[in-house]
């Protein structure tokens, strides 16, 4: 039998049936829903006459649209309120479970979902979100798809697709103190591009991916998209399994046994073939911070902005000039000292109690600066429990920054919380395009301790300054 | 979905790339719960500057640019997120087709499914269409799957065979699905749920 890639295995697992020259009907093992990009495929449900076939693999919570304030006041945006409330009532109607705010397991749809055990290695998983690649740090197939195919999930299980190719990414040596998983992830876009991943799924290897967490991994797959990727795998290992054992929904007994064992077959074969290969020194690589209005326009925190008078006349260099227009940046000034405005720690790529702990751990003892505006949005309400359970609230509300409830929040600026025009917000989230958290809004992406960093220094800072 | 007829059109010209899906639609404008009307927030915080008046250096708003029904955008377009609201969007604002060199994964999918042609053409043809500018006139045919350029030459471009099924029959893929039940129900009796809806929790 020909070697075979991670990706390769979970596909060849999930084809129901495929018919000569027309794509292959790929079974989906579970389908994640939140209220943003489903109400108008429940609507074609009903129009069509169609049930969801299967509610026991669909699972649904609401995240983007509410505010991340005091949960037990109405929602004020009208518009928002009917979006929540059609939620809750496509739920019902097509009997689907769901974890709403005050269910003690609501959370941004990535976050709440792996904490449930919910999310295991072999599986095919979508939901209507682009950072659905966020699981595949399970060894999961996981990709984010459009409403259209959320309503061919809920009423078939099942999407049409075409194979990707496949593109491994190695990640060699170890990290140094300071540089983590979100460092890896921008250091990597900024070096293949935001198109660079499109048409593959990635797989992540190598020391520095075998030395990170499942929250790490977790932030890494995350930002797949970002470089054009529908998906980024990471093979299970005993991490994985350590993450998953004693969740909810994970198995027990004798069936967790067999599962594990089962888990371990999805890796990639030895001699298994990929189309494309990367390889980043992880050990070379410093705290990362992005200076543009992409995810790959990004440099170390140490580093200087590029010049756009060094590329060559054309609608690049026209992108470059015009992103730092939009950002107030001039090229070739150091990031470092750069003053910013808000800092927001939280989203689906940040927003887990490990990202809560790198924030604390630089908050501690010290104090925001008195013009900047702190956020921390815990990724799910199981996370806000748990970040109490440690006192990494009061260490938040200590330093002046403010402590909210689960949410995407400012990684979208859907529920209001924004940034006023202008203001420039050092952001644990996943983009920074133009008016992002909010119209006129400059975003710089970083890492959890750089952002908390920025956040006591008032401008952009090197976390390992305050280690 | 109407079947996909060949068609004549000015060309509205927006030569940046990387245009991503909060550009074409900002986020804040996804509270809707339905398809229709976001014509109206294409572009929206490009077109309109803060106290809602348009903006005049705005490729789109440009007098040359109006009634175009198919968009000249640079590399990558449609990066960034899963929305259908960004086809959605560009449909609703009387696009049915857009050229680009290079269009993001999840974008191009959802394009195909609501009958908004992406048309992928080579470098040379790109920088013909840039050069002739807003206004300028092609012609969309996707069952020869060609794209007549400005100067009447013609240039081929890609197109799945079965997308391009569905969109000249104006079908969706949801109904081809439809028809796999006995196949669907086989499969799914070899496999384990992966939770019980009347479990703990």
């Amino acid at each position: 039998m020909t070697a075979r890639t991670l990706y390769d295995k979970i596909w060849a697992e999930h084809i129901v049936a495929q018919r000569p020259q027309e794509p292959a009907l790929l079974y989906v093992d579970l389908q994640l829903v939140h209220e943003v990009t489903s109400p108008q495929a429940f609507e074609g449900l009903r129009q069509r006459g169609l049930k969801v076939r299967r509610p026991d693999r669909t699972i649904a919570t609401i995240d983007h649209s509410i505010p991340t304030t005091d949960r037990s006041l109405p929602i004020k945006d009208p518009i928002a309120a009917r979006q929540v409330a059609q939620m809750s009532a496509n739920c019902a109607e097509f009997r689907l479970p769901i974890f709403a705010p005050g269910s003690g397991h609501q959370g941004v749809v990535h976050v709440f979902s792996p904490e449930l055990g919910l999310i295991q290695p072999g599986m095919t998983l979508v939901c209507g979100d682009s950072h659905t690649a966020t699981h595949g740090a399970f060894g999961v197939l996981a990709f984010g798809i459009g409403t259209s195919q959320v309503e061919m999930v809920l009423a078939t299980q099942c999407l049409l697709q075409q194979p990707s190719r496949n593109l491994r990414v190695n990640v060699t040596g170890r990290l140094k103190p300071g540089v983590g998983a979100k460092d890896v992830i921008l250091a990597l876009i900024a070096q293949i591009g935001v198109g660079g991943g499109t048409g593959c799924v990635i797989e992540y290897a190598g020391e520095a991916i075998r030395g990170l967490s499942m929250e790490g991994r977790m932030t890494i797959s995350n930002m797949s998209i970002e470089a054009g990727a529908r998906a980024g795998l990471i093979a299970p290992d005993e991490v994985t399994f350590a993450y998953l054992k004693g969740r909810p929904f994970a198995p027990e007994g004798a069936a967790w046994d067999e599962a594990v064992a089962r888990w371990k077959t999805y890796v990639s074969d030895p001699d298994a073939v990929f189309d494309r290969e990367v390889t980043l020194d992880g050990s070379a690589l410093e705290p990362m911070i992005t200076f543009g209005t992409n995810p790959a326009m990004g440099i170390p925190v140490t580093g200087s902005v590029p010049e756009p008078g060094a590329l060559a006349a054309g609608v690049e260099r026209d992108g470059l000039t015009k992103a730092l227009a939009y950002m107030g940046l001039t090229g070739g000034q150091a990031i470092l000292g750069h003053p910013i405005d808000v800092v927001f720690v939280g989203s689906c790529t940040n927003g887990r109690i490990e990202d809560l702990r790198a924030a604390a751990s630089v908050l501690k003892g010290r104090k925001v600066a008195a013009s900047v505006r702190a956020l921390i949005v815990p990724g799910s309400e199981v996370v806000k429990r748990a970040a109490e359970a440690e006192g990494l609230d009061r260490i938040f509300l200590a330093a002046g920054a403010e402590w909210r409830e689960a949410g995407c929040s400012m990684c979208l600026a859907m529920n209001g919380d924004m940034l006023l025009p202008g203001q420039t917000c050092v952001a644990t989230s996943n983009r920074n395009f133009e008016g992002r958290q909010g119209p006129g809004g400059r975003t710089l992406l970083a890492s959890p301790i750089t952002a908390a960093a920025s956040a006591v220094a008032g401008a952009v800072a090197d976390p390992r300054s305050f280690a | 979905m109407k079947p996909f007829k060949p068609f004549e059109s000015r060309i509205a010209v927006l030569a940046a790339d990387n245009i991503d899906t909060d550009q074409i639609i900002p986020a804040r404008f996804l509270k809707t719960t339905t398809k229709e009307g976001l014509g109206l927030q294409l572009f929206h915080d490009w077109r309109y500057a803060a106290d809602g008046a348009p903006r005049a250096g705005f490729p789109l708003n440009r007098p040359e640019a109006q009634g175009a029904e198919v968009l000249v955008a640079g590399d990558n377009f449609g990066c960034g997120s899963s929305r259908e609201h960004a086809p959605w969007a560009l449909s609703d604002g009387g696009y049915r087709a857009v050229v680009s060199t290079s269009f993001a994964d999840i974008f191009h999918g959802n394009a195909l499914k609501n009958g908004l042609l992406p048309i992928k053409v080579p470098a040379e043809a790109h920088r013909k269409l840039l050069e002739a500018g807003s206004g300028a006139r092609v012609k969309v045919d996707l069952e020869s799957q060609t794209l007549t350029l400005p100067d009447g030459s013609t240039v081929g471009f890609p197109v799945d065979a079965f997308p391009k099924r569905c969109m000249l029959l104006g079908v969706d893929e949801l109904g081809y699905l439809l028809q796999f039940e006995q196949e669907i129900s086989a499969f799914e009796g070899t496999r384990q749920a992966p939770y019980d809806t009347r479990m703990k929790v």
